[in-house]
């Protein structure tokens, strides 16, 4: 049972104090007061007071609303919703990391700038590029990062060039990444195989061209086939590559970036490498480059010397920062702890095992659901509603019915390509009862499609709440508790 | 093996059966054969569990956290006490594992804190409404440039405070560099370590966007927001407000009841640990009839179909996944975790503790910068401040105590060339009296360190 909980504000008494503070060393005599005209007045009125249970009580009953990865299979695809490791939760959290100032002298981080290099190294192992950065903080400003190198590039030749070819299966911080870099959005679609064919990016490229954006293995789940081809049609005209590599779960092992003719990508730490999604983060996105991209990575840089290992800011062509210091380090310890633990065997597992479910769950539900591409699959397959339009439910009836059976829902409605798509990621982590037990409530719902299509339509029944009027909220937004 | 994937012999068996392939290998075919060999994994083999945390323990005790050195260091990353109850509310598998909360009937727990969060960032900043997060206060500055952008698309010059915190005016300028359109100038600061109002008055034209402004800035001083917004108000532009230290706020009048448009802030010093600079979590406040301009997720209240209160994203419109090159801003996962990070903290602290709290701050700052005085070593401003202060005293004093295992503030030569000998020095609750006698101490001028014994 679950039970009910108000919003903090609501809790509480006046005058209750959930944490003493202790009074400052030396008795603190009080410095010259705040002038008036800086002092805040509102005596934080609004704030709550309550004890410490009640704050505790408060968020584990939240917790216990939600789903997760913990608790359940979360087939969100794109997202990679594998186990995250509990031992790195203990590692990110010791001392000597977790109190680590960012300002110290260098001389008094050289653990941290250790592992910092451990881990540059080895996304550049991975990729089979040159240089790696680990400052942005999620994969969305990793595509920042990586367009505005490819915008210095070719702004350091004479010309920033003016578009950027995305394919129509992108993820919706492609174009928008892209035109934060002053770029105009040039969509190429997609072939009937799901794929980017080669001779359309070569159709779609001339010198007015900065870059192919391109998601290897795709949205769709599938390997892009034709890439090197595209990118020799790119490269001969000047342009570059950049993958967004949001899918590498696909790829460990078994195709480097580098060696495809991309020339820039950004990682998902918190997919491929098991740092905790967080209901929203904290990710990491870090940016792997070829050599000649390498000047214009953000400062500082790590570099080694005698004197061990240091942060620069000698770097002229750089773009600037992303952040303030060096990126998520919290996360990037986690990250680390999974590539030491995993080593090069275990990683190229990974990828394989991602693949073997994937393909599993793809090969037992079609028939039952629509599979609008039939190319082989990596990491995730895509399906869509449209065998179960005749009963008149949805992609999203089918989401809100799993909920019921204790599965989170898949990513649907993407990629935009697919009509009515429901994305599923398993990921390598999953048992194959799991999987089982999952493809059954699948095709257990696709049978309520056809004989009782109301349970779906006002599905779910058995969370919390039941469907949520999402139009009422847009429509007179309450964003926030407002104080009585 | 790490026991992080499950499968037997007999479970591939089945499954490729299932599939109708005879090998793993076979599902790759798809991949053109000449990238395989080539892709090999380059990296050392795995480790066990107990091998994995030594090797970690050993890196860990190459850095100055924990029972190191006395750190006195600020300057946009804060010390102060994590209570227990919000790591553990983190620690949580259904806050931790979960992610960005697209089926809302079964993620009421992350929403319904972000809503509080929300509220939190609203009340702090003083404004009426904020998002889900940003990356961390200096992405949100450049954000909140973006923003300004879109409310004022005739304007083009932003002007930047010289003295807020140079990672932030550095984010910013990455931010607009590829967007061609925006101009980045600085204004100067005063002998007080404030905005300098006159130069910014001159400066001030009809293509003004905004101004941005550190409170307190990277010195430690709290600026007149009220005055610059009257000024900014004036010429048309929009005044964007940065805060790396939040406490502040507890007892320094909130930027939005200033006249700040935008405000935002770091939130690291509520509940997260400094970790080497990261993750911590941009706060992002603004009026509410600016709300579609916002970038960023966004909470909002609504019901459920038996007419209970829920809470779901919303207007989002505005984001990449359904706007696409024209969203407000490109981001998407955010800083969920951190932001209930600040949510526990907030709801523990509460109005008293947090009040409370702020004070013992300024007060022991107050303290450590009178002793210095006594001491001989002189505030470089006489701007007001919260808990870092910026003092004048020879570098190779500092480079001594670092020797002697204590940090006395951060040398600010390396970012303002200008400022020669000035040390920005942080107390918050998390130092001792004797850290504290060991700093003034070392950073006494030799005539009053033989005084003083
Ligand atoms: C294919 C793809 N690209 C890019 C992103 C953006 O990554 P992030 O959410 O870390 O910013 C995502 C995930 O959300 C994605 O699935």
């Amino acid at each position: 049972m679950l039970l009910d909980e108000p919003l903090i504000f609501e809790r509480g008494a006046t005058g209750r104090i959930g944490w003493a503070v202790a009074e400052p060393p030396g008795g603190g005599q009080d410095g010259p007061a705040l002038p008036p005209d800086l002092r805040r007045d509102d005596d934080l009125a609004g704030l709550p007071e309550v004890s410490e249970l009640e704050v505790v009580r408060h968020f584990v009953r939240l917790s216990q609303w939600n789903y997760s990865a913990a608790t359940t299979l979360y087939p969100l695809g794109s997202c990679t919703m594998k186990y995250n490791p509990v031992v790195n939760e203990a590692l990110a959290r010791l001392p000597g990391f977790a109190t680590l100032h960012p300002l110290v002298p260098d001389r008094l981080a050289q653990g941290a700038l250790e592992l910092i290099a451990g881990l540059e190294a080895a996304l550049a192992a991975l990729s089979g590029l040159d240089a790696v950065c680990l400052q942005p903080a999620a994969g969305a400003q990793g595509e920042l990062l990586g367009m505005l190198l490819v915008r210095a590039h070719h702004v350091a030749r004479g010309d920033p060039r003016r578009r950027v070819l995305i394919p129509s299966s992108a993820h919706g911080t492609n174009p928008a990444s892209a035109a934060l870099c002053g770029y105009q959005v040039a969509e190429v679609a997609v072939d009937a195989r799901g794929l980017l064919p080669a001779a359309a990016v070569a159709a779609a490229m001339d010198e007015s061209v900065a870059a192919l954006m391109v998601t290897n293995p795709n949205t769709l789940g599938l390997f892009e086939e034709e890439i090197e081809a595209a990118a020799a049609a790119v490269h001969a005209r000047g342009g570059l590559v950049y993958m967004d590599g949001a899918n590498f779960n696909a790829l460990m092992g078994v195709a480097r970036p580098g060696d495809m003719g991309v020339d820039v990508m950004q990682f998902n730490l918190h997919k491929t490498f098991s740092t905790p999604h967080g209901g929203g983060g904290p990710g990491a996105g870090p940016v792997a480059v070829r050599a000649p991209l390498a000047p214009y990575l953000p400062v500082p840089r790590l570099v080694r010397s005698d004197a061990g290992l240091a942060w620069s800011d000698d770097a002229p062509q750089s773009v600037g920062r992303m952040r303030s210091f060096y990126g998520n380090f919290g996360v990037l310890v986690r990250a680390f702890a999974y590539i030491a633990r995993l080593g090069a065997v275990g990683l190229a597992d990974v990828t394989r095992l991602a693949v073997l479910n994937a393909n599993y769950v793809r090969a037992r539900l079609q028939g039952a659901y629509h599979l609008p591409y039939d190319t082989p699959s990596l990491h995730e397959c895509v399906f869509s509603d449209r065998h179960l339009q005749d009963s008149g439910v949805s992609t999203l009836d089918v989401a809100k019915r799993l909920l019921d059976y204790g599965f989170y829902a898949p990513t649907i409605y993407f990629p935009l390509v697919v009509k009515g798509a429901l994305m599923i990621e398993p990921t390598e982590t999953e048992t194959k009862e799991t999987l089982d037990a999952f493809v059954n409530a699948l095709l257990a719902i696709a049978d309520e499609a056809r004989t009782d299509p109301a349970l779906l339509r006002n599905a779910p029944h058995r969370a919390r709440l039941a469907r949520l009027d999402e139009t009422r909220a847009a429509r007179r937004p309450i964003l926030r508790w407002q104080p009585r | 093996m790490s026991g992080y994937t499950p499968h037997t012999e007999g479970d591939i068996a089945a499954m490729l059966a299932a599939i109708g392939a005879s090998s793993i290998d076979d599902l790759f075919a798809q991949v053109p054969a000449g990238l395989r060999p080539r892709a090999t994994i380059d990296l050392p083999p795995g480790l066990t569990e107990p091998e994995l945390r030594a090797r970690f323990e050993a890196l860990a005790a190459r850095n100055a956290g924990g029972t190191g050195p006395a750190v006195f260091l600020g300057a946009g990353a804060y010390p102060h006490w994590v209570p227990t109850a919000v790591d553990q509310v983190l620690l949580r598998s259904e806050f931790l594992t979960a992610y960005t909360p697209y089926q809302p009937e079964v993620s009421q727990g992350t929403l319904q804190a972000t809503f509080e969060f929300q509220t939190f960032a609203a009340l702090l900043l003083g404004l009426e409404v904020a998002n889900a997060s940003m990356y961390d206060g200096a992405s949100a500055a450049a954000e909140a440039v973006l923003m300004a952008r879109r409310m004022l698309p005739d304007r083009h010059t932003v002007w930047l405070s010289r003295a807020l915190h140079p990672h932030y005016r550095a984010v910013i300028r990455t931010y607009v560099r590829g967007l061609g359109d925006v101009v980045v100038r600085e204004v100067p600061f005063a002998a007080d370590g404030r905005t300098d109002l006159g130069a910014l008055e001159g400066d001030l034209g009809p293509d003004a966007l905004a101004v941005v402004l550190g409170q307190p800035n990277v010195f430690g001083v709290l600026e007149d927001v009220a005055a610059v917004a009257a000024r900014t108000g004036a010429a048309g532009a929009l005044i964007i407000t940065a805060t790396a230290e939040p406490l502040a706020l507890a007892m320094v009048r909130p930027p939005g009841a200033c006249g700040a448009d935008i405000a935002v802030a770091e939130g690291q010093s509520f509940g997260l640990p400094v970790s080497y600079g990261g993750p911590g979590v941009g706060l992002f406040a603004a009026r509410e009839r600016d709300v579609r301009s916002m970038p960023g997720r966004i909470v909002g209240e609504t019901v459920d179909a038996h007419g209970r209160r829920g809470f779901v994203l919303t207007l989002a419109t505005r984001e990449q996944h359904i706007r696409r090159e024209r969203a407000t801003s490109n981001i998407c996962t955010n800083q969920g975790l951190c932001a209930l990070a600040v949510t526990a903290y907030l709801s523990l602290l509460g109005r008293q503790g947090l009040r409370a709290l702020a004070t013992t701050n300024y007060r022991a700052a107050h303290a450590v910068a009178t002793r210095l005085e006594a001491a001989g070593v002189a505030r470089r401003f006489d701007g007001p401040f919260f808990n870092e202060f910026v003092v004048q005293a020879p570098i190779a004093r500092w480079e001594a105590l670092v020797r002697d295992g204590v940090v006395a503030g951060f040398p600010l030569a390396r970012w303002y060339p200008e400022l020669d000998d000035a040390l920005v020095v942080c107390v918050t609750e998390m130092h001792g009296a004797a850290d504290i006698d060991r700093l003034v101490r070392g950073l006494a001028a030799p005539a009053a360190r033989a005084a003083s014994g």
